[in-house]
């Protein structure tokens, strides 16, 4: 099974797994804050907030590589402010092709999450609070129960959008081999050098495996959360 | 338990005015229903008291304390929902020990006032069932125990029994009664069905558009409605109207027929007054009878216990309730004969103008 793979390819999945995780996982917290807020917020501001979590979704991928780059590459602004303070590098890290996902991904997954709370009945959070319940309890014994299929729906999106991610992360941190290589780069990469149809094909198998893998996951999550939790 | 005041409040949506100065007073231990027709605003000031609402201007007190910036959770009461709004991800035991885990109560002290509330409402054996697989009435009871478990000085219902069927919700109105005359706690409650008022309250809040009508125990309002409204509104079937001018030996119809009146009320210079008088104060009487309405059958209800007519009269469609069993057909004359001393009557602009 190991050789199957050749140690580049096995790299790539590696990577990618591990960038997707990573931009899953990171992006959570500020995904429901921003769900949160858009959904439930009344403040100035709401309206432009709402339009830029959208533009990765809307703006061509390369577009957000190459602002990516601008601002948070080495000597750009948010970048050397990162870099001097907490000593956090994007440009041309894995940790770059991270944001880079995590970025294209978000707005797929606030968009999910943001569903499930405006599906959430407001009577069920009114009668919290006449029981005795602060803000913060509410939220987390009544809203997040409520929501938690749609997090697992959109963190699936999240992930998926990540280990499918192209020209961002290209654009971003590049294509180098063990650092920033991703299933999509590489697989390009393969397409790209005489010889290369079997790795492409190999790595597009795993990519099929993955995804499949992913959602039946997810699938499986949310089942077992509307079964624990939901009529 | 405490007392609720409710002074000069007012309340708007963006530029809409809902509730337009309303001032109740509620005793300690008192049940009050709020009534009124749909979209009167019932709910929103129930909701006000609650703190779910903002206040526009006014003042709530609960006790001594006025509560218009106390949040929900710090208004010590409790409220059941329409929908019910239990927990889907908890359990029945859950659901009603909400408020006890919020405390920080003890888990068996939660235990024990948790299963002392289930004994009280036939909940024993559902306690560890989910709120998905219980049926609308156990569901009710759910609601109506979570709230109670909480102990809260107020509680605030809001049409608990409106998605009941009928003979339930018979049932659970006489219960709700039983549980309020246990727990003597303040109770507000809404509802649009008038027979749920007067079968429930001490005491009756009339509210239409934004204002209160009348506030008063449930047979006061039956029987010296403030105004056209009210009467309107409180009895059922509904009393009926019918407009005439004062004239020297009573009220009199447009075709002449003159109804007596027991008091005369002094009049302003149109002399226009409207007659109101109960379905169940009508008798039937042969037709041509002095001081009766003339009137042609045009529906007839049997019920068993008693017959409602439904007829066509010159001041439109009246509708009396009758005792005795009548062998009437459709399209045949009669009269209807008002209880003199039961008649009310209203000027023009619907106040009512004399007692009976
Ligand atoms: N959040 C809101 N924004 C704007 N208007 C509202 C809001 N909530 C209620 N209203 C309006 O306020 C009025 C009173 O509503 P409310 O729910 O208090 O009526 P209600 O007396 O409880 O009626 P029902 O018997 O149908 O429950 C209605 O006209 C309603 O449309
Ligand atoms: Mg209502």
């Amino acid at each position: 099974m190991i050789d199957w793979l050749s140690p580049q390819e096995w790299m790539a999945v590696h990577l990618s797994l591990k960038v997707a995780l990573t931009a899953m996982a990171a992006s959570l917290v500020p995904g429901i804050v921003v769900a949160l807020l858009l959904e439930r917020g009344r403040f100035w501001g709401r309206q432009a907030l709402d339009v830029i979590v959208h533009l990765p979704l809307v703006l061509p991928p390369v577009v957000v590589g190459y602002f990516l780059l601008l601002w948070f590459g080495k000597r750009g602004p948010i970048g050397a402010l990162l870099n001097e303070y907490f000593g956090i590098v994007f440009s041309f890290r894995w940790t770059g092709a991270a944001l880079a996902c995590a970025i294209m991904g978000f707005p797929l997954l606030v968009r999910a999450i943001r569903l499930s709370i405006e599906a959430v009945d407001r009577k069920l959070e009114d009668a919290a609070g006449t029981l005795g319940a602060n803000r913060v309890w509410v939220f987390l014994v009544v809203t997040l129960p409520l929501i938690l299929p749609g997090i697992i729906a959109g963190m699936v999106l999240s992930f998926a959008k990540a280990m499918g991610e192209f020209g961002a992360t290209i654009t971003f941190v590049s294509n180098i081999p063990g650092e920033t290589q991703t299933l999509p780069t590489a697989i390009y990469t393969f397409t790209q050098v005489p010889g290369g149809e079997g790795g492409a094909l190999r790595l597009t198998v795993v990519s099929i495996v993955i995804s499949v893998a992913a959602l039946w996951v997810s699938e499986w999550m949310a089942r077992r959360v509307r079964r624990r939790f939901l009529a | 338990m405490a007392n609720v005041s409710i002074r000069d409040i007012k309340k708007s949506f963006g530029p809409v005015s809902i509730i337009k100065g309303v001032d109740v007073d509620i005793e300690d231990g008192e049940f009050v229903i709020l009534v009124g027709p749909s979209g009167c605003g019932k709910s929103t000031l129930l909701r006000m008291i609650a703190g779910l609402e903002d206040i526009t201007s006014g003042e709530i007190r609960i006790g001594p304390r006025v509560v218009n910036d106390v949040p929900p959770k710090d208004r010590d009461i409790a409220m059941v929902f329409q929908s019910y709004a239990l927990y889907p991800h908890m359990t029945v035991a859950e659901n009603m020990a909400f408020s006890l885990k919020l405390k920080g109560v003890p888990q068996a002290e939660q235990k024990k006032r948790v299963s002392d509330a289930a004994t009280s409402l036939g909940l024993t054996p559902l306690l560890d069932r989910y709120p998905r697989q219980l049926s609308g009435g156990q569901r009710q009871r759910v609601a109506m125990g979570r709230a109670i478990v909480r102990d809260p000085q107020v509680f605030l219902f809001d049409e608990p029994l409106s998605n009941l069927d009928a003979k339930l919700r018979v049932a659970m109105r006489a219960e709700i009664k039983e549980l309020h005359q246990r727990l003597k706690t303040t109770t507000i409650y809404v509802t649009h069905d008038q027979i749920e008022a007067m079968t429930m309250a001490d005491k009756i809040v009339v509210m239409h558009d934004g204002v209160v009508e009348q506030i008063g125990a449930p047979l006061e309002l039956y029987d010296r409605p403030a105004n056209r409204f009210v009467a309107g509104f409180i009895g059922s079937p509904s009393m009926n109207f019918i407009d005439g001018h004062l004239d020297a030996g009573g009220l009199a119809l447009p075709s002449g027929t003159v109804l007596p009146l027991q008091v005369r009320p002094a009049l302003s210079s149109d002399n226009k007054l409207t007659y109101g008088i109960r379905p169940e104060h009508l008798e039937l009487a042969a037709p041509g009878t002095a001081g009766a309405i003339p009137a042609t059958v045009s529906v007839v209800e049997p019920t068993g216990a008693d017959t409602t007519l439904i007829a066509k009269t010159e001041g439109g469609s009246v509708t009396a309730v009758l005792r005795e069993r009548f062998h009437l057909k459709p399209g045949e004359a009669v009269a209807l004969k008002p209880a003199i001393h039961k008649a009310h009557l209203f000027d023009s602009a619907g106040i009512r103008v004399s007692s009976n």
